[in-house]
């Protein structure tokens, strides 16, 4: 039984924290929970400024003022959506570098409402140019992309979900940002984002179609894309905003007639509670909605039929 | 060779071995073309000199040493007094203000730090310097380094909100590197009853008001900083811009 992936961002902050002395946690009381020991052992590099998100992404690009590596967390929706200017003057427009890591994926904790959502995130990321997006799909995957987030310079933010995948991917060590090739098909290539990869392997179990599996999703892996592309015909899943990549494939097929169906989150708010899974059913992207829309794409009968 | 630069009839002789503070009215004409714009119409001016003459441990053979102290000049409106000060002292050459605001110019109508040497931060959207200046404050005294950091606000860059969650935070944890100096020229438009020092002082900053015009007094305020909690000087003036 693996751990969380925020439960794992816990452990992997927690270990950095220790090991590179440039590095600061900052938290605005979210997960605050799950430092108690680093806080103890690093008072001044775990900084938790309280329900303050204006004050959490600045004192992050602060700190990156005097030479430090800021790690700045909360939920997504009050990470990137309520403090969005601070990420983009503090962090792109005063050109320094930090990682964001915001929890709580599109709708994990759906009876929270649409405040607690953050559909639009990555979206929202993308309206600024070069940062690097990670989208783990599993804890092992988080450990390793967070820690080669902290370990670089640049503007990074890592998204993580209470679902994950079954099992973790290889990332990192080299492949980071290189999408993963999980089987090769000769009509369509379909692109699973971090935690849709299982629901998509099953959803495209008998079908005769190229997976990739992207963990990082900015930058865009364009050139795997382009070189295992049987069909020009492109389905994107991703946990995210429906279309958030689209622009990313019309990029990398500019000189090629092709197709893209862009699966995600549909309609942001739909005023409705209950638990993850009944989202995922919701926009259609647990495993029969996958099926269903992919097979009438490429003009599949489904299953049921 | 060029040594003179020339505007709007004003001269500056750029080979005079030390640019003074008597310079900034010709310096400041350069930007603004407008012969008649004395120090007094700008509100920032004497607080800025005072810093850079008298108080910051910073120079232009300093800007990148990590233990420098930080001036952060969050109100980036009407930065011509400035980029005035930043001349006289050696950071910036006085050839570059003539172009200020130009296409190609590193002089911007809000500063931008990746531009200008010695400018810490970029800033025009207001309501930014304050929090950016606790997280400088943060990874200096993390690292051990000694040296202060200096925010320069406005009175109605203060309406902005996420100053307050700065200023509540910054008094609670005691974070004593950092002074704010709240240049007001009550120009808030609701005004700040009781005066706006009240609002640092209420979450533990000290807090002290004098007159911004007064370089004894301010540099007296800014030079000496308690230890054990933040500091604000609110250096009141005059608005004679109306």
């Amino acid at each position: 039984m693996s751990i969380g992936m925020r439960e794992q961002f816990a452990v992997t902050v927690t270990d950095i924290l220790e090991d590179d002395l440039s590095t600061a946690l900052v938290l605005a009381d979210v997960s605050a929970r799950f430092f108690p020991e680093a806080t103890r052992r690093h008072p001044d590099r775990v900084i938790n400024v309280g329900i303050r998100e204006q004050l959490l992404v600045s004192a992050g690009a602060g700190l990156a003022f005097t030479g430090m590596r800021p790690i700045v967390h909360t939920f997504g929706a009050f990470l990137v959506e309520r403090a969005f200017e601070q990420i983009k003057l503090d962090f792109d427009h005063q050109d320094v570098g930090g990682v964001l890591i915001g929890s709580g994926g599109s709708y994990d904790w759906p009876a929270g409402g649409r405040t607690h959502m953050s559909p639009g995130d990555v979206a929202l990321i993308d309206t600024l140019r070069g940062w690097t997006v990670h989208v783990p799909g599993h804890a092992a995957e988080a450990d390793v992309l967070i820690r080669d987030a902290v370990a670089g310079s640049g503007r990074v933010y890592v998204r993580l979900a209470g679902d994950d995948n079954a099992a973790a991917r290889r990332v990192g060590s080299g492949r980071t940002g290189r999408f993963d090739v999980v089987r090769r098909g000769a009509r369509a290539s379909v692109v699973a984002v971090g935690p849709m990869l299982d629901p998509v392997l099953k959803a495209t179990a008998g079908l005769d179609v190229t997976v990739l599996y992207a963990a990082t999703v900015r930058p865009f892996d364009r050139s795997t894309l382009r070189e295992t592309l049987a069909e020009p015909d492109v389905v994107l899943v991703e946990p995210y905003l429906a279309g958030t990549s689209t622009r990313e494939v019309a990029d990398a097929l500019q000189d090629l007639p092709h197709r893209t169906l862009a699966l995600g989150v549909g309609t942001p708010d739909l005023r409705r509670y209950g638990e993850p899974h009944e989202h995922s059913h919701a926009h259609g992207l647990d495993a029969a909605g996958l099926r269903e829309s992919i097979g009438a794409f490429l003009d599949v009968p489904s299953r049921a039929a | 060779m060029t040594t003179t630069t020339s505007l709007a009839s004003v001269d500056v002789d750029v080979r005079r071995p030390e640019l003074g503070y008597g310079d900034l009215d010709a310096l400041m004409s350069l930007m603004t073309g407008d012969e008649k714009h004395g120090p007094s119409a700008t509100s920032t001016l004497d607080v800025l000199w005072v810093l850079y003459d008298r108080v910051l441990n910073v120079t232009p053979d300093t800007v990148d040493d990590p233990g420098r102290d930080r001036f952060q000049l969050s109100k980036g409106h009407g930065p011509m007094a400035y980029y005035a000060v930043l001349a006289v002292k050696g950071f910036i050459p006085v050839d570059w203000l003539a172009t200020f605001g130009r296409y190609d110019s590193p002089l911007g109508h809000h500063p931008d730090r990746v531009l200008v040497p010695g400018v810490e931060i970029s800033s025009g959207s207001l309501g930014h310097g304050l929090p950016l200046g606790v997280g400088t404050a943060l990874g200096l005294r993390a690292q051990g380094l000694g040296s202060r950091v200096v925010v320069l606000v406005g009175d109605a860059e203060y309406d902005e909100g996420s100053n307050a969650e700065a200023v509540a935070y910054a008094g609670a944890i005691g974070l004593d590197n950092l002074t704010v100096v709240v240049v007001d020229n009550s120009s808030s438009t609701h005004g700040w009853s009781d005066g706006i020092e009240r609002r640092f002082a209420v979450e533990g900053w000290e807090a002290v008001r004098v007159d911004g015009r007064d370089h004894a007094e301010v540099t007296l305020a800014l030079r000496g900083h308690p230890e054990g909690r933040p500091s604000v000087v609110v250096a009141h003036v005059e608005n004679k811009e109306g």
